[in-house]
């Protein structure tokens, strides 16, 4: 996906006169909290969980090569193929190729956030491929020709009467008395027109939420059941997954599965858990005849044994974001990548650059409410900051923000001469706010006044006054 | 309960120090009748927090040995703002992971360090204060020091305490305000939602003042309300908890005391 990252400014001043958004944005900003709070509530154990999914995801990590291999060797040994795709273009290509092998006209695909990671919808349909959403989210941002906002809720931007206009401009069979108006006869219409494409479909194409090394299995969790109609119908089944999804076994996956939904949804698990494991046996009723995993790098693996590593556990709840002020301020198109929101603003730059993707990790108010219900613990802030160290270090911070720290940490070190200029220029700014008790403008205060008034110092410093006191005090004994 | 009249070193914070003093003389007017001794040493700055929090960490780390060496003899380290104490108790270790000497000292320094109000109830075992505020007020927890500190009950707890005073509940009181120091200026347009999004709220609860325990987040806040032309009152918590309320409140104009207890 082509990345808009670098003008996030001007993205979230769009997203921000956007009242479609602001209204989508409302709305998701209680909804998804209020629900995490109650299935969390309804859990004595939900701490303890979370802290078992953060080790579980540790253990992983320190042993990803092994895991891995593991799960190769599984993979193959039921009769599956592995493509190890170190880029996105890799992984491209891999897909290509084996849709290209079974001359695939029509690709069905559930949802799958590497899939945009590398843009493959795009890919196949220059190829001259049909490629078909069918999550109900990504259909209808399918048809909206637009990215994501959101990692589990991929457009939750969108309002039911925006749904509705797109579905009549482009369901040409669809009779203007039909009624819409309700989300279910908006699923329904989905439904009716995916229907047909699963049928329809050569390849089946899924991401996964889980590789488990000791049986070979990929497991996704859907809420529409339509991950399992696009594995099972097609002749030929891809599984897109990065290096970080994998797990020991399946008992590591459940135990993260209790947190995940609860974490996401506020469900205590989502609708449907689907697990696949290989081509079909001939003892299977149904299932894809060829099985394929693309096991994406991608940049992850460079973020091993740095101070990003912490990242690679996301289980891609979206907690993060369903709690973040700021996303819920400019939505998710602000980011200008796939991932929005705290963890996008901290695997973003590692994925596409700092020099792309600087103002992720700088927007933010280390309000740490990301952290404090990330179901694995990962310390989004802390590595948020990690980014700004490096681009303070590489000189990627604005000059006007360098040279301001500068003269202020300067005085900050010296503090005789900090307390003598402060207390100095404080007076001066006293005497000229002292009536009003407020400025509505101020040179060089322009970031802050252009929303807000500034109110006025007191006076004198405290360093100023408590020295004046120490001596009355003294002078009076 | 420690050792009899402990020794604090009041950590004035640069806002409360340049913008508001009042509410310094506040803290150490509730540190004393809690029974503690406040000195106030003069090597103090900043926690910090603008270089760190920009990523220039060499700035922040000079800075972090000044603090340490400044508040060297004291029991406790006390600061009237839940962000610079969490900036010392939980920050400055990290600046130091690798240097062990240096480690050492920011742990210790670490350990005495608190916000004023979690540092009266829970370590002073204050429960209740002297002093009156006729009026119905609400309070917005800082983020550092909800989800750093964990300061949430006590300032409330002391809050009941104040004669004629009502709290009213903040329906998003746990949301950042969008003041997150230089975040402000930096994404102002960003951080005017959050802000406005902020008032709305404190407007919809029928208080008469604002309350809470950092000056940053008040300044934002106060700012924004007088923007949009409330009358609502903002106050520092520890200028209504040691019943030092006849200045005028944050932003307001010499003069209007329509807030205070005279
Ligand atoms: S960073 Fe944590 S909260 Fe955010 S999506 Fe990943 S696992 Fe969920």
């Amino acid at each position: 996906m082509q990345s808009r990252s670098h003008s996030f400014k001007e993205n979230a001043r769009e997203a921000i006169a956007d009242p479609n958004i602001q209204a989508a944005m409302a709305k998701m900003k209680v909804g998804f909290t209020g629900k995490r709070l109650a299935a969390a509530a309804r859990l004595p154990e939900f701490e303890a969980l979370r802290d078992a999914a953060r080790d579980i995801k540790n253990h992983s990590l320190a042993n990803l090569d092994f895991y891995l291999e593991r799960y190769e060797a599984k993979v193959l040994e039921t009769g599956g193929q592995v493509h190890w795709a170190p880029t996105a273009a890799d992984a491209r290509k891999a897909i290509l190729d084996i849709c290209e092998r079974a001359g695939a006209k029509t690709v069905t695909k559930g949802k799958s956030m590497i899939s945009e990671e590398i843009a493959l919808n795009d890919h196949l349909e220059e190829a001259g491929m049909t490629v078909v959403e069918t999550d109900l989210g990504e259909y209808i941002i399918q048809l909206r020709k637009e990215p994501p906002s959101h990692i589990i809720a991929p457009a939750v931007h969108v309002s039911k009467e925006q749904v509705e206009a797109d579905f009549r401009a482009q369901h040409q069979h669809l009779p203007a008395e039909r009624s819409l108006s309700e989300p279910t006869d908006l699923v329904n219409e989905a439904r009716q027109i995916l229907r047909q494409r699963y049928l329809d479909a050569d390849v089946g194409i899924t991401g996964a939420n889980f590789l488990i090394a000791e049986t070979g299995t990929s497991i996704i969790v859907t809420n529409e059941g339509n991950g399992d109609l696009t594995q099972s119908l097609p002749k030929i089944h891809i599984v897109i997954a990065s290096i970080e999804k994998v797990v020991p076994n399946l008992e590591d996956a459940s135990t993260i599965l209790r947190v995940l939904a609860r974490s996401a949804t506020g469900q205590e698990f989502s609708a449907y858990t689907t697990l696949s494991t290989g081509p079909r046996r001939a003892e299977d009723p149904d299932g894809p005849e060829e099985y394929h995993v693309i096991l994406l790098d991608n940049g992850r693996s460079s973020m091993l044994g740095s101070e990003f590593q912490d990242m690679l556990r996301c289980i891609r709840c979206g907690a993060c974001m369903n709690h973040c002020p700021v996303y819920h301020a400019v939505g998710g198109h602000s980011y200008g990548w796939v991932y929005p929101g705290p963890m996008g603003a901290v695997l973003t730059p590692n994925l596409i650059g700092v020099e792309e993707a600087g103002h992720l990790p700088n927007a933010s108010t280390f309000c740490g409410r990301c952290e404090s219900v990330c179901p694995v613990r990962i310390p989004l802030p802390k590595m948020m900051r990690h980014w700004r160290e490096r681009e303070f270090e590489r000189h990627l911070t604005p000059k006007s923000v360098r040279h301001g720290l500068g003269v202020w940490a300067f005085m900050a070190r010296r503090p005789a001469l900090y307390h003598r200029l402060t207390g100095l220029g404080i007076r001066a700014l006293a005497a000229l706010g002292r009536r009003r008790g407020r400025f509505t403008s101020l040179p060089l205060a322009g970031g802050w006044t252009k929303y807000r008034d500034l109110p006025a110092p007191q006076g004198k410093t405290f360093q100023q006054l408590w020295a004046e006191k120490q001596k009355n005090g003294r002078a009076a004994k | 309960m420690s050792k009899p009249e402990p020794r604090v070193g009041l950590f004035v914070t640069c806002l409360v120090d340049l913008f508001r003093p009042s509410v310094g003389f506040a803290a150490v007017k509730l540190l004393e009748a809690a029974g503690c001794r406040v000195e106030v040493p003069e090597l103090q700055t900043c926690c910090g927090q603008p270089a760190y929090n920009s990523g220039d960490k060499a700035d922040t780390r000079a800075i972090a040995l000044q603090v340490i060496e400044a508040f060297r003899d004291f029991d406790y380290v006390v600061a009237p703002s839940g962000s610079c104490a969490a900036m010392i108790k939980k920050h400055y270790p990290e600046l130091f992971e690798k240097e062990p000497e240096q480690l050492a000292k920011a742990e210790e320094l670490s350990a005495r360090t608190f916000e004023l109000i979690s540092f009266l109830t829970d370590v002073m075992q204050l429960s209740d204060v002297e002093a009156a505020f006729p009026q119905t007020v609400t309070y917005h927890d800082s983020c550092s020091g909800l989800r750093e500190l964990g300061v949430r009950d006590q300032p409330r707890k002391l809050l009941s305490s104040v004669n004629a005073l009502s709290l009213v509940e903040l329906s998003d009181a746990d949301i950042c305000c969008g003041f997150g120091g230089t975040f402000c200026v930096k994404y102002p347009d960003i951080s005017n939602i959050m802000v406005t999004s902020k008032t709305g709220s404190i407007e919809s609860t029928g208080a008469q003042t604002l309350l809470a325990g950092d000056l940053g987040c008040l300044m934002n806040m106060a700012g924004k309300l007088q923007r949009s032309g409330s009358d609502i009152q903002v106050r520092h918590v520890a200028e209504v908890l040691a019943d030092m309320t006849d200045t005028p409140a944050i932003g307001a104009a010499e003069g209007d005391t329509r807030n205070g207890g005279n």
